[in-house]
């Protein structure tokens, strides 16, 4: 029998600030060398668990535990957040939050300073970390020069340094790239073979996580642990659905084509699924009976950006010769690698910045000289993290203030604030504070405030970053009421499930130009584009491929009838 | 264009300090000029400073808008002094040697300007030796030095941890601000003060909030990774004193050693040049 290295006995967690508690009567074993991934909805307390593997709980967030937890041996209620992290390596979400040095090199060694290592030996396993996570050019580096992805691996070569038993990844793809993701999912089953590594991952973002595979999935819901199994059976059972978790996407293809799920199909990745030919039939069967939905009818241009140049510094362009055109009533998704100059080209549309060449035209006419202000009449902005827009206790302040701001009459604000309140579903709340809100509610108040000053066009920098799925479709259905209405709306992106499942048109953006102007299908179908995004493949594509289907009509075919099913 | 002062990553014998050497260096130089109202060590310290700022391949631009905000400083610092107290001079060095009358109590005195002069190289003597430290020193090793003359390493990591994120929160106030006038706020000068002030909160509200989520973030990983578990840590950026580093403290020490042997020969610590 082997000894668990991490065990929880009927472990009760309540925080102090809460009146019930978050993690109820958890009892879960985890060995050494083992794989878990855990899943749930937000608020299912996936994270209060993680807290409690590290210390965080209660050290940081205080509150009462019931029950037992030991961690190597070590009872964790007795133990200190130091002495637990001694046995379990926390890397955090924020890749820019969790970067403490001022370089790469001092980053990596501060749990050894701490430590108080002499200076030489910090050094010499500071180096060999570094060359784990292939950093060693790097160590001079500041944050600022570093991608997303290579600031996670620094986080990643500073908690090995210890030569920590456990590693607890908390939500290590939701500030990646596609393809970042995928390298650091890598990374991490590299570093675990290599070290005998236990590793836990919480993620929302199942398929990607399960790349390398899993010995286990958690699944948790309101704060239990509701299943506890190996990936295949986990997979072949609803129960992923039922707790509302996006399951795999070619599962659901093939559940689509009306094929019952085996385990000698092998179903846990896709790289490892087994076809038989009869499988396959019923596949191209399901594909022949879509018909492909008429297009629809080509609606009047409402934006157009026509050779824009531009560069914050006169030494660097950030954009190089950028044109395209939106039609009214449109949803667009902007793509690309982080840096690719996404969301400067957004700054542009909103008059943040101005072009150094090139022109911006609003229904046809020249919207250069307009002031932010004037432009915000027509194209609204709302930002990635709410809390970076709310400046007012109240929602209905929230809401109004731009209203209040150009003075209009009392009676035609409140008109204005209700209208718009009831088309995001938040009449209801309009005399509630916004800190009662929960985050995709916040998020809508955000949407409300823009949306008062009756735009034509909606930007949104990642609008659904960090939501769970049940989060991502209501942020998302609400977007595409709001599209049905008539107002355009684009969107900056890393998801792909939104591209596919939300937009009919992706620009595509790397180093500053406007590389592809396509359908989200037609994109998800060319590898070489992809890489080039910074994206990777659906297992959508690789199932089409599979079944000699042509990967982007079927991908079309197979989001329309999710679209469906779904509604 | 640089608004703030930050450290500037350059080689430099300057840079080749270690920061213990220069904050050190700096405590006994201010220390020196502090003591001495003496023009030829004044202006024997200020030179000696340029020529450090020289060696420390620092540029004109790094330091500019520092510079010209000290300046007028300064000046402020000179107008007020000779406003409240125009023949503070006179007093000091027991002579009057009148220039020219200019209007009620305010005359041109050879003595009150001669003491205004040395007034302001007293700036200008630290000014270089000042900008040098902040631009020149690496916030960790700051945080190091601090520690190493007795400062908690708690409080010199939290300066430092401040220094690195400044950037950070920078950016978050311009997007914020930005975000915010595409909803209306105006921060021009056009509206009332008492309106502006209502707007800038708009603008402080959501960064103050964004801060502090930060500064959960960034507290919980520092822990997590160990800090404040000991009453001691090392620091990877610290290095040995060399020679170098002794011939700095040298140099600052005989300055002071100057500047305390001129206070003898002048028998206080003016230097009177008009008997």
């Amino acid at each position: 029998m082997r000894e668990p290295i991490i065990s929880f006995k009927d472990y009760t967690y309540h925080y102090r600030a809460q009146a019930e508690p978050t993690i109820y009567h958890i009892n879960l074993e985890i060995f050494k060398g083992e794989r878990i991934i855990i899943v749930g909805p937000s608020g299912c307390g996936k994270s209060t668990l993680a807290h409690c593997l590290n210390g965080l709980n209660p050290f940081s967030y205080p509150g009462e535990s019931t029950g037992t937890l030991t961690i190597c041996g070590v009872d964790a209620a007795k133990s200190s957040i130091f002495e637990l992290s001694q046995s379990v390596g926390t890397v955090l979400q924020d890749t820019d939050g969790q970067f403490i040095g001022m370089t790469v090199l001092e980053d990596i060694a501060f749990s050894m300073e701490n430590d108080c290592v002499h200076k030489e030996e910090m050094i010499r396993r500071t180096y060999e970390e570094a060359g784990k996570v292939s950093l060693v050019e790097k160590l001079e580096a500041a944050p600022h020069e570093l991608s997303g992805g290579q600031k996670q691996r620094v986080s990643m070569a500073g908690v090995m340094i210890n030569k920590v038993p456990v590693l607890l990844f908390d939500e290590p793809l939701a500030n990646l790239d596609p393809a970042a993701g995928r390298d650091a999912i890598e990374l991490i089953d590299h570093l675990q073979k290599d070290g005998e590594k236990t590793v836990i991952i919480i993620e929302h973002r199942l398929e990607d996580a399960m790349h390398m595979g899993a010995d286990r999935i958690i699944l948790m819901e309101n704060g239990r642990v509701i299943s506890d199994s190996a990936p295949e059976e986990l997979f072949l059972s609803d129960r992923l659905i039922k707790a509302g978790i996006r399951e795999p996407l070619y599962l659901t293809a093939l559940k689509y084509a009306g094929i019952h799920l085996t385990g000698e199909m092998h179903v846990e990745r896709m790289q490892d699924l087994m076809l038989e030919e009869n499988h396959k039939e019923q596949i191209r069967k399901w594909f022949a009976e879509r018909k492909a939905k008429e297009p629809a009818k080509e609606k009047p241009e409402v934006l157009r950006v026509d050779g824009i140049c531009f560069g914050y510094t006169p030494e660097k362009e950030n954009l190089t010769d950028i044109s395209f055109s939106v039609r009214e009533g449109e949803m667009v998704s902007i793509v690309g690698k982080n840096g690719a100059g996404k969301s400067t080209m957004a700054k542009l549309l909103c008059g943040f910045e101005k072009p150094d060449k090139g022109n911006l035209y609003y229904e046809g006419e020249d919207m250069s000289g307009d002031t932010i202000k004037e432009r915000a009449a027509h194209i609204g902005y709302v930002m990635q993290n709410p809390n970076q827009m709310i400046s007012k206790p109240m929602i209905f302040e929230e809401v109004a203030m731009s209203l209040t701001l150009q003075k209009l009459p009392e009676e035609e604000i409140k008109q204005r604030v209700y209208d718009t309140l009831k088309i995001c579903g938040l009449y209801e709340f309009r005399n509630w504070p916004v800190s009662a809100l929960s985050y995709g509610q916040k998020k809508r108040v955000t949407i409300a405030s823009i949306l008062v000053a009756n735009p034509k066009i909606l930007i949104l920098d990642e609008p659904t970053a960090g939501q769970d799925f049940r989060h991502y479709t209501e942020i998302m259905e609400f977007l595409r009421e709001l599209n049905e209405k008539g107002i355009t709306v684009l969107m900056i992106t890393h998801d792909m499930h939104l591209m596919l499942e939300y937009t009919e048109r992706s620009l595509v953006f790397a180093d500053g130009r406007k590389i592809a102007d396509t359908t989200p299908q037609a994109l998800f179908s060319d590898p070489e584009l992809l890489k080039r995004a910074s994206l990777k493949e659906t297992s959508l594509y690789e199932l089409a491929k599979q079944c000699d289907l042509p990967p982007e009509s079927y991908i079309r075919a197979f989001i329309e009838y999710d679209r469906e099913v779904r509604a | 264009m640089s608004a703030t002062l930050s450290y500037i990553k350059k080689d430099s014998p300057i840079h080749r300090l270690t920061g213990s050497t220069k904050f050190i260096f700096f405590l006994i130089w201010s220390v020196a000029a502090m003591i001495t109202y003496d023009t030829r060590v004044l202006v024997t310290m200020f030179l000696m400073g340029v020529i450090f700022f020289v060696m420390s391949g620092l540029k004109w631009k790094d330091i500019r808008f520092a510079v010209l905000f000290m300046t007028w400083l300064i000046v402020i610092n000179l107008v007020a002094l000779y406003a409240f107290a125009p023949e503070q001079g006179v007093g000091i060095y027991g002579t009057r040697h009148e220039i020219v009358h200019l209007f009620w109590r305010y005359s041109i005195v050879a003595e009150e300007f001669f003491y205004l002069f040395n007034f302001m190289m007293k700036y200008l003597a630290v000014i270089p030796v000042a900008l040098l430290f902040i631009l020149a020193t690496n916030p960790s090793e700051f945080a190091a030095s601090l520690n190493k003359i007795g400062v908690s390493y708690k409080v010199g990591y939290s300066v430092a941890i401040a220094l690195r994120y400044i950037p950070d929160v920078q950016r978050d106030f311009h997007e914020i601000s930005q975000a915010q006038q595409a909803r209306g706020i105006d921060l021009s000068k056009k509206d009332k003060l008492t309106d502006r002030l209502k707007n800038s909160a708009a603008i402080l509200f959501p960064l103050v909030l964004s801060s502090l989520q930060r500064i959960e973030v960034i507290s919980n990983a520092m822990e997590l990774r160990g800090f404040g578990k000991n009453k001691k840590r090392t620091w990877i950026v610290e290095r040995p004193f060399k020679k170098c580093d002794y011939v700095a403290i040298l140099v600052a020490v005989l300055m002071l050693a100057v500047s305390a042997g001129f206070m003898v020969i002048n028998g206080g610590r003016y230097f009177n040049p008009f008997v």
